[in-house]
């Protein structure tokens, strides 16, 4: 609205409302809507993998529990209080927008970043590096040999895909954040208008919820014994 | 005033529950419970996922169309799971009926080639 762009004085694509938008709460609410409905159709993506999951761990029980033994629980335990940590700063990083900081905006989104990758890491160097060498990468590498080796495999390839499509969303965030990180920098940013920001802390939570699902399915099904 | 600026005290008790819910289903997987172990897991990610959508992503203060958005994503993974399982965990349930059997043909690997 002219009216809105006036009362600011920012340039045209600075603007605090776009101008198909009556005010900010629309402005708002437009986002949050439709950053929610990507996020719907991301449910359906994992909710389908996670479907054939439990149709497959029901069918060979004791073999998804075998294949789940020999991942480290403990570090599947570390890397998801290293993404609570990273949903804490996002968390925070919002906040510091929403209030007008820009230095501890830029702070807690690099501590998002950094956090995320300290999970990479792990994820890619210690875990998968590991599993690798174990022989326990059906396709590239399987050398299990105990009962039911077959449905073992099935439950690495479930693994890989699982872990695979969600170190992929983290990589993606990490970009996102990366521009984000750029526009905070260049003071792109004020209490008026953060939409960004927010809606990259309702992607980066949405994937730290699918890791609080991945972490029970994959680390702790054949912990107990 | 369209968004509500929680305070960062909230998220930090959000995250301190969150820590503790993770060592809890971390400890539980070691107790043998049968099939409760994966029953109990579920519920504990059902709990934090709440924690996380209700203050992380401050659902508790969002208005009702995307609230309406939410409830619908979870409602759709709830048809596609329950007609999926639905389906898988009651193949069995019902024998086949005489006549069906006998109409499967099932296919023979082919003969090995005689060696020359």
């Amino acid at each position: 609205m002219i009216a809105s762009r006036r009362k600011y004085k920012l340039h045209n694509s600075q603007a605090v409302v776009a101008e198909q938008f009556d005010d900010r709460t629309q402005q708002h609410e437009a986002s949050s809507l439709g950053m929610w409905i990507f996020l719907a159709t991301e449910i359906m993506f994992f909710g389908a993998v996670l479907t054939a999951y439990t149709v497959y761990r029901n069918l060979f029980t004791s073999a998804f529990e075998a294949g789940s033994h020999l991942l480290n629980a403990k570090i599947g335990a570390l890397n998801t209080a290293v993404l609570i940590c990273s949903s804490l700063t996002m968390a925070l990083a919002v906040h510091a927008a929403q209030t007008g900081r820009r230095k501890r905006l830029m702070a807690f989104l690099v501590s998002t970043m950094l956090l995320g990758g300290v999970f990479l890491f792990i994820k890619f160097f210690i875990e998968w590096t590991h599993d690798y060498k174990e022989g326990l990468a059906p396709g590239l590498h399987f050398t299990y040999a105990g009962p039911q080796a077959g449905h073992v495999a099935m439950f690495y390839c479930f693994y890989f895909i699982l872990t695979g499509i969600h170190a992929i969303h983290m990589i993606v965030g990490e970009g996102v954040m990366a521009v984000l990180l750029f526009m905070a920098w260049r003071g792109r940013f004020s209490e008026q208008w953060y939409n960004p920001i927010e809606m990259m802390g309702l992607y980066w939570h949405f994937v730290d919820i699918i890791w609080i699902f991945l972490f029970p399915f994959l680390y702790l099904l054949g912990a107990h014994f | 005033m369209s968004e509500h600026i929680a305070s960062q005290k909230l998220y930090f008790i959000v995250f301190f529950s969150l820590l503790c819910l993770t060592l809890l289903t971390w400890r539980i997987a070691y107790i043998d419970l049968g099939r409760w172990n994966m029953v109990v897991a579920l519920l504990i990610s059902i709990c934090k996922t709440g924690l996380v959508g209700m203050f992380f992503m401050h659902l508790r203060w969002s208005t009702s169309m995307v609230r309406l958005v939410v409830f619908a994503a979870i409602f759709w993974l709830a048809i596609m799971m329950t007609l999926t399982l639905g389906d898988f965990f009651t193949r069995n349930a019902v024998s086949h009926p005489q006549g069906w059997q006998a109409s499967i043909v099932v296919p023979q690997p082919a003969a090995p080639a005689p060696p020359r």
